[in-house]
């Protein structure tokens, strides 16, 4: 929650340090640690169960008379040597080191994604899937438990629903992230218009088609809804899909955690674990709201 | 404090690095313990517990129409298994197989091929999922397992069925097992398929029976079957997780 009601506080008269305002709720605050958590683990977990078929299909089913869409392999070069190979529709990359052929722990081995990125590090599916699924219920729970708090709380509609001024700043909005500049004073009390837009197809779009990707790929929730896995293209292009949003989802945290450190990342900081986010003095700001 | 000359970048990285490996090393030695593959196991329950919630006990697997059919249908795991006795029926078609239906049961039975061919059969054309990810689609013929147990009467105790199988998956000989409960056991969908694809089950897929559990994972779905027992705990067979793949770290309920 955004919120610089009465509990803004000018800190001192003499220094022009600004004031700390209570800009994330408790809840707030608890659901965006236990969600980086979950998700870190998933996509690692994720990557293990992916290295069981290192291999990504579009349609019903992994034997059609279509080739995968994409593919890691480990493949035997011009020289003879093994090289790690990546195929992305019709063209194969040489990725030795990372995917198709890496080294763990001195030796190289024939795997999808390198031990470094996965969980476990070594080829375990049983224990990726354990891993995986109590992750993944806690992002499920965690994100009802957000949910119901936003709706409480008018949390969505206050804060990241762009208001009309937001629409119509948007231009400038893009200017200022491209040149690495950030709102001051009054300004920074609230979201800006990208970062509202970023958050709500983050919370409503790609969180959620990764628990619908999910789901269309269990055997026995297909049964209840068959339905789902059809519109998602078939389990096959559910599991690329799934894959894709989590790289999706990975480009945002890389985005997310570049413009906490370029904006302030003390502050920043404090403000998702304490909750208090000071808004420095700049021209105007003398008034928090 | 580490004592040398490198530059702060360097030093960053390598503190990284070490920060990485010690995560990972800290999943790793999670992973080995005794105790926090438990708690992860929660995720199992809950997944079992809220999928039986939500779908029906009847509810259909998807199927699918000719034109879905993969090309070959992947074999995996065994794809002949090493074992005398079962090259021997193989020799000899399988007209001297039998499947061994025991247990708690009120009239155990043996069923020749020809005997489970003569009975009502069902087709269909499903989806095979397996655990490391792929599909393939096949189309099935053979005599729904409710109809099996119809004859031999289960007694009020039993819970579960368990599929004794004929390949060996290692050189202590241990076979393939595996256990379903009751509700799937009667699903419609619920066949010991003795043919693939129009054509007699080849031995690379499950030659002479393999059962179709079609809201589960390929694991579930043993192949080379030669006893259905009925039992009220799979507790005592192999070492007690209910299948050969159980036994070895994965989920019993293969819905997800």
């Amino acid at each position: 929650m955004l919120d610089a009601g009465p509990e803004a506080t000018p800190k001192s008269d003499s220094t022009p340090r600004g004031y700390l305002y209570h800009r994330h709720a408790l809840i707030v605050r608890i659901t965006h640690w236990s969600n980086a958590i979950a998700l870190a683990i998933l996509l690692m977990s994720g990557l293990q169960i992916f290295n069981a078929h290192p291999s990504l299909s579009w349609g019903k089913s992994s034997y059609s008379n279509r080739a995968p869409i994409f593919e890691t392999s480990a493949a035997t070069a011009a020289d003879g040597g093994t090289i790690g190979a990546t195929r992305i529709f019709n063209h194969t990359f040489n990725t030795t080191g990372v995917l198709g052929l890496s080294r763990d722990g001195g030796r190289w081995v024939a795997k999808g994604f390198p031990s470094w990125i996965t969980i476990p590090s070594f080829q375990w599916l049983a224990m990726a899937r354990h891993w995986h699924f109590f992750f993944a219920w806690l992002l499920v729970i965690n994100g009802c438990v957000y949910l119901t708090f936003s709706f409480f709380r008018h949390h969505v509609a206050r804060d990241l629903i762009p208001t009309r001024s937001d629409w119509r700043s948007i231009g400038r909005s893009i200017l200022d992230h491209v040149r690495f500049r950030h709102p001051t004073g009054a300004a920074a009390a609230r979201y800006n218009v990208l970062q509202k837009l970023t958050y709500l197809a983050v919370i409503f779009v790609l969180l959620p088609l990764m628990i619908l990707t999910g789901w269309a790929m269990s055997p026995r929730l297909d049964s209840a809804l068959p339905g789902w896995v059809d519109f998602v293209g078939g389990r096959q292009s559910a599991r690329t899909l799934h894959f894709v949003v989590a790289w999706t989802l990975v480009l945002f945290v890389l985005i997310h955690v570049f413009e906490v450190l370029i904006s302030g990342v003390w502050n920043n900081l404090r403000s998702m674990i304490t909750g208090r986010y000071e808004i420095a003095p700049g021209p105007g700001s003398r008034e928090p709201m | 404090m580490i004592a040398n000359n490198d530059s702060p970048r360097r030093l960053r990285r390598n503190l990284l690095t070490a920060m990485g490996g010690l995560l990972l090393g800290g999943c790793d030695a999670l992973s080995r313990s005794e105790w926090f593959p438990k708690i992860l196991r929660a995720g199992e329950v809950l997944s079992r517990r809220v999928q039986h919630a939500v779908t029906p006990r009847r509810s259909m697997a998807q199927e699918f129409t000719e034109r879905d059919l993969s090309p070959t249908f992947r074999s995996n795991g065994t794809a002949n298994p090493d074992d005398a006795t079962y090259q021997a029926f193989a020799q000899a078609a399988f007209s001297d197989w039998q499947l061994q239906v025991d247990g708690l049961v009120e009239q155990p039975l043996g069923f020749s091929l020809e005997q489970l061919r003569a009975m009502r059969s069902r087709v269909q054309i499903t989806r095979h999922d397996c655990v490391e990810g792929w599909s393939a689609i096949g189309k099935w013929k053979g005599v729904p397992l409710a109809d099996v147990l119809t004859l031999v009467r289960p007694t009020s105790m039993a819970r579960y069925v368990v599929f004794h199988c004929a390949d060996p998956m290692d050189h202590a000989g241990t076979k393939y097992y595996e256990s379903i409960d009751m509700e799937d056991a009667y699903h419609p969908q619920t066949i010991l398929a003795y043919e693939l694809n129009d054509a007699s089950l080849p031995i690379a897929n499950g030659a002479p029976l393999r059962v179709r559990i079609e809201r589960q994972l390929g694991y579930k779905m043993a192949k080379y079957i030669m006893r259905v027992q009925l039992v009220d705990s799979y507790a005592g067979i192999g070492r007690g997780g209910g299948g050969y793949w159980e036994d070895r770290g994965y989920e019993w309920y293969a819905g997800i």
